[in-house]
């Protein structure tokens, strides 16, 4: 576009503006965490529980 | 033909899909509260034990269709209301999908009619939690999961439309602070909807026979990454929408953008760990995977409560002062619009989850003092502060703010909307109170004879336990009828509410038909400019009067915290 050339230059986003900008970014640790710490840690507590004999 | 209106007097842009799906969301998400409300009255009063309206049979079958209702049915559909109007209303976008979002609402409403139908059919009083081995009936587990593949499209529309409004530009800077707390809601919904079919799915093949074995302890692990974080779906939503009712009740500017942002950055790290509050009783984990999840992980989420439960009264409190309501610490909320059901809906809803949600959340969180209370009638009390008073009230308050500007009417008996949320709380807050008393004398829940009439254990309460139930009793119908009177209003407006523009007839109410064609006469809202920095004058405390307020929830905090210590360990007496 050309109005783009008249503009100032493009501000600087400093990087943790840019992580919290990225929605797909902050799903991906928002489904990691919990399922890392807590289900996965939890399930294999579980499943390593000997069986009753 | 154009796609958007303009509300003339919110001024507000409606995406013609976008209106139709959020209202038809927010009538189902009311006539599910209504079927809630109804059944409350038959759980409190056969709780209240001189009372005792219920056969047993009945009170599991009603207790049931209560937490269903009321806790997933009511919340979500709600919740998808909200999502659509952050990310098309408050974006100015057109939403994304709206095909798919019809079908994620027609699987939402297929999933609650299924499940409420295996309710009421008797065989599947198996409590909201619907704990293996205890078994349902096959179309109460394939309701749920219809309703939650529903409700995860309705989560990727609000994606989409983020993704969206970006590609078309009609936001500037970053997402505005209310809208990302709406997408943090919806991080923490994927997440609770897939722990959801990890679950249910299983859970639905046992049913029906595929599979011969679901481990029960497997099952709760799973199913309270679905059940906690379902709760945080709705902190994260109810907390946006208070940002965004001192928005424009107050023209209120968030203290700091960025510390408010990193309030909801930390629900989405942390908030769901803290799942395992439920789990803390159970056998077969470690107490290293109980403390790391419920201390470290969840002090940091309640921390981000903290900071939101200061930041929102105190840009109210900072936007009131610039108007001149200066004199002393609480000019400022004394002058407040209390007559307005709007500000007092959000605030009581701000207090009452702040003050009791929270210090009992904390208090049953932590793993040690959880033992006084757990399993007791103390639990339905907390998150009756939290999800019944904190996230119902809110979108209660929301609802009557959207009355006007979404379904165009104008709200039928003005007065008894006045009046509802005093009403409404003062009832649940009796009602929260007394039966936190009964659960710390050991009071459980979900039981329907506390005189054990029969049993081959019985035990005796004190008096005071059945006195504390029976006030408790008192107040939830006082609740009820605050309920009720919500109820009257809103399905009351949308009958016989004055209409503000013409074609807002009943179908455009219930139906979520569009308005007359020329009421959309906007081919694309202007685009949604950046807000001016926030100045700061740094002449002293910008707001004293909240900083006292949340001294005086950390006061009440600590002394509470301390009682429970002492009474602990006259519990369990040692030695
Ligand atoms: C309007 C007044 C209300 C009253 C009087 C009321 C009363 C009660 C009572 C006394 C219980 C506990 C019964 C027991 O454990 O024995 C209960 C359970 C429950 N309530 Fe409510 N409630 C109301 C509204 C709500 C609302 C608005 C919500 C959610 C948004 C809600 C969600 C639940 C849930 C999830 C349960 C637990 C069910 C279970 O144990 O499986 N209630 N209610
Ligand atoms: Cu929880």
């Amino acid at each position: 576009m050309s109005e783009d050339t008249n503009l100032p230059k493009p501000e600087r986003i400093p990087f943790f503006q840019r992580m919290l900008d990225n929605p797909f970014l902050l799903l991906f640790i928002g489904v990691a965490m919990p399922t890392v710490f807590y289900t996965l840690w939890g399930v294999m507590e579980v499943a390593t529980i000997p069986i009753a004999k | 033909m154009a796609q958007f209106r303009v509300c003339p007097d919110s001024g507000f842009y409606f995406d013609r899909s976008a209106e139709s799906l959020m209202k038809v969301n927010a009538v189902a998400g009311v006539v599910s509260l209504l079927i809630a409300g109804i059944l409350a009255l038959g759980v409190i009063l056969t709780r209240w034990q001189d009372v005792h309206l219920l056969p047993a049979d009945l009170f599991y079958q009603v207790l049931t269709a209560h937490g269903i209702n009321a806790l997933i049915f009511w919340v979500i559909f709600f919740e998808i209301a909200v999502l659509y109007f952050a990310s098309s209303t408050l974006l100015r976008s057109r939403l994304a999908a709206p095909g798919w979002a019809w079908a994620g609402f027609a699987l939402m409403v297929i999933g609650a009619v299924m499940n409420n139908v295996a309710v009421m059919q008797g065989n599947s009083s198996v409590m909201m939690t619907s704990y293996v081995p205890m078994q349902a009936a096959p179309h109460f587990y394939l309701g749920l999961i219809l309703f939650a593949v529903g409700a995860l499209i309705g989560c990727f529309v609000f994606l989409g439309t983020l993704v969206l409004a970006k590609d078309d530009k009609t936001y500037d800077g970053s997402l505005p602070l209310v809208v990302f707390g709406a997408l943090t809601a919806t991080i923490i919904a994927i997440f609770t909807i897939a722990s959801g079919a990890i679950i249910l799915v299983p859970t639905f093949l046992w049913s029906v026979g595929y599979i011969n074995h679901i481990d029960a302890e497997m099952y709760r692990i799973i199913w309270w990454a679905l059940g906690h974080s379902s709760q945080q779906i709705n902190v994260a939503a109810h907390v946006s929408i208070w940002y965004l009712i001192t928005g424009i009740l107050f023209g209120a500017r968030p203290m700091s953008e960025k510390v408010s942002r990193f309030a909801f950055l930390l629900y989405i790290f942390f908030l769901q760990l803290a799942s395992a509050h439920h789990i803390l009783v159970d056998p077969g984990v470690s107490s290293e995977w109980k403390i790391f999840n419920t201390s470290y992980a969840m002090y940091l989420a309640v921390l981000a409560s903290m900071i939101h439960g200061l930041t929102v009264p105190g840009a109210m409190e900072v936007a009131q002062r610039s108007k001149g309501y200066t004199k002393g610490l609480f000019e400022w909320l004394r002058k407040a619009p209390w007559g307005n059901p709007v500000f007092s809906g959000f605030f009581f809803a701000l207090v009452i989850f702040g003050f009791i949600g929270g210090i009992t959340g904390v208090v049953m969180g932590t793993e040690q003092i959880n033992l006084i209370i757990h399993n007791t009638i103390y639990v339905p009390a907390h998150f009756h502060a939290t999800v019944a008073v904190g996230t119902t009230l809110t979108f209660m308050a929301l609802t009557y703010l959207l009355i006007p500007v979404l379904f165009r009417r104008a709200l039928f008996m003005p007065w008894m909307a006045k009046l509802q949320p005093y009403v409404f709380s003062l009832g649940m807050t009796i009602m929260i109170l007394f039966l936190l008393g009964a659960g710390t004398l050991g009071v459980s829940r979900r039981h329907w004879d506390m005189d054990f009439t029969g049993a081959m254990l019985s035990f005796d309460y004190p008096g005071t336990a059945y006195m504390m139930v029976a006030v408790g009793g008192i107040g939830g119908v006082l609740g009820v009828v605050g309920g009720a009177m919500f109820l009257i209003v809103t399905v009351g407006s949308l009958l016989f509410g004055k209409k503000l523009e013409p074609s807002a007839g009943l179908f455009q109410g219930f139906c979520g038909l569009p308005l007359a064609d020329s009421v959309y006469n906007v081919e694309q809202p202007p685009r949604l400019e950046r807000a001016e920095p926030v100045e700061h004058h740094h002449d002293g405390f910008e707001a004293p009067g909240t900083f006292v307020l949340a001294l005086a929830l950390l006061v009440c905090f600590v002394v509470y915290y301390a009682i429970n210590w002492d009474y602990l360990s006259s519990v369990w007496p040692i030695g």
